[in-house]
């Protein structure tokens, strides 16, 4: 595929994510912070956002294993999975977000367990798109590199 | 005297302080592509730290600040020199939910401080919660900006830095009037 065509594709890529709401645009703010002097700045910050994600993701299901759940620890690590989750533009994960705090909130252990259902199936969903996103990236790197 | 530097080419230094790992990164390239030297750190006592304030005195002590302290970072009896050279931070950015000393303590902390109340400091936060909003400005917080914080957020610190660096001159070079900023927009 030529130079021109892959970052249609991407284009076209990000756009549905928009459309979908799995993003929204502070993504297109970082995007936006991207140019030739920090040529790796979206892979940078997705790989810090996937590998913060996931260890929250996992110390929630850890809190919520205990019999007798933390809701005041598991409220901090909600705050900063929302937290990540807006600074990167990862809407649908955010609301997500949203719901396992009202439920941590109302002390209620087995809402708290469904939202974390949703926000896994959200965050899997998102990991699988910017692993795309990236490949995409890098093939467009890759002929830039070799054109040049 | 002597300093030959044109104010309105001299990067102003930004402290920005987050523990979000992600926030840090972006505050930090936001501020870079605003052409700000930018020291990013992940707490408040680490702030203060560079600074060169003690954490338990971090108000008014004079021996403290005579006292070289931390190597790497700029010591605070240096810093109306540092200031001029821009070394010194010229504004500091902090998030407010962090663990252990919020922003809101760190900004208590700053404005009790002799040689660093007047940095302009600004609080940032991911929750529009108004009490919150009033009490951080009443305190003396320059600006309070909703997270996500975008780059036309940015654009908008340029001018209490501006200010707060000629109160700086100001206060420190009276004979050289003629080499005052006027790097104002």
């Amino acid at each position: 595929m030529d130079l021109a065509a892959l970052k249609t594709q991407l284009k076209n890529f990000v756009q549905s994510m928009f459309e979908e709401g799995v993003l929204d645009n502070q993504f297109s703010q970082i995007q936006a912070l991207q140019d030739s002097t920090n040529p790796n700045f979206v892979e940078e910050v997705i790989t810090l956002f996937c590998n913060d994600a996931e260890r929250i993701i996992n110390e929630i299901n850890r809190n919520l294993g205990y019999q007798n759940v933390d809701f005041s620890n598991l409220d901090s690590y909600v705050h900063q999975l929302k937290g990540s989750s807006s600074s990167i533009g990862a809407n649908r994960l955010k609301l997500a977000c949203a719901n396992l705090r009202q439920a941590s909130d109302e002390r209620n252990k087995e809402g708290c367990l469904q939202a974390l259902q949703l926000i896994t199936c959200e965050y899997c969903l998102l990991r699988r798109k910017f692993q795309a996103l990236l490949h995409l990236e890098r093939s467009i790197v890759e002929l830039e590199t070799n054109q040049k | 005297m002597g300093m030959a530097i044109d104010r309105d080419d001299t990067q102003f230094h930004v402290l920005a302080v987050d523990d979000s790992l992600i926030d840090r990164k972006l505050i930090e390239r936001l501020l870079k592509t605003s052409s700000f030297q930018v020291t990013a750190v992940d707490s408040g006592s680490k702030a203060l730290e560079f600074l060169g304030l003690n954490n338990n005195d971090a108000d008014d002590d004079e021996e403290d600040e005579q006292r070289d302290s931390n190597t790497e970072s700029v010591s605070s009896d240096e810093d109306q020199d540092h200031q001029d050279l821009g070394l010194g931070v010229n504004l500091i950015i902090t998030d407010y939910c962090m663990p252990g000393m919020t922003g809101y303590d760190l900004l208590k902390k700053i404005k009790k401080s002799s040689s660093f109340k007047d940095i302009p400091v600004v609080i940032m936060s991911s929750e529009n919660i108004p009490s919150r909003i009033s009490r951080c400005l009443e305190d003396g917080a320059e600006e309070f900006l909703l997270k996500p914080v975008q780059l036309s957020d940015v654009n908008k610190l340029r001018p209490h830095l501006v200010k707060g660096r000629s109160k700086d001159i100001d206060s420190s070079h009276k004979t050289t009037s003629t080499r005052l900023i006027t790097s104002g927009n």
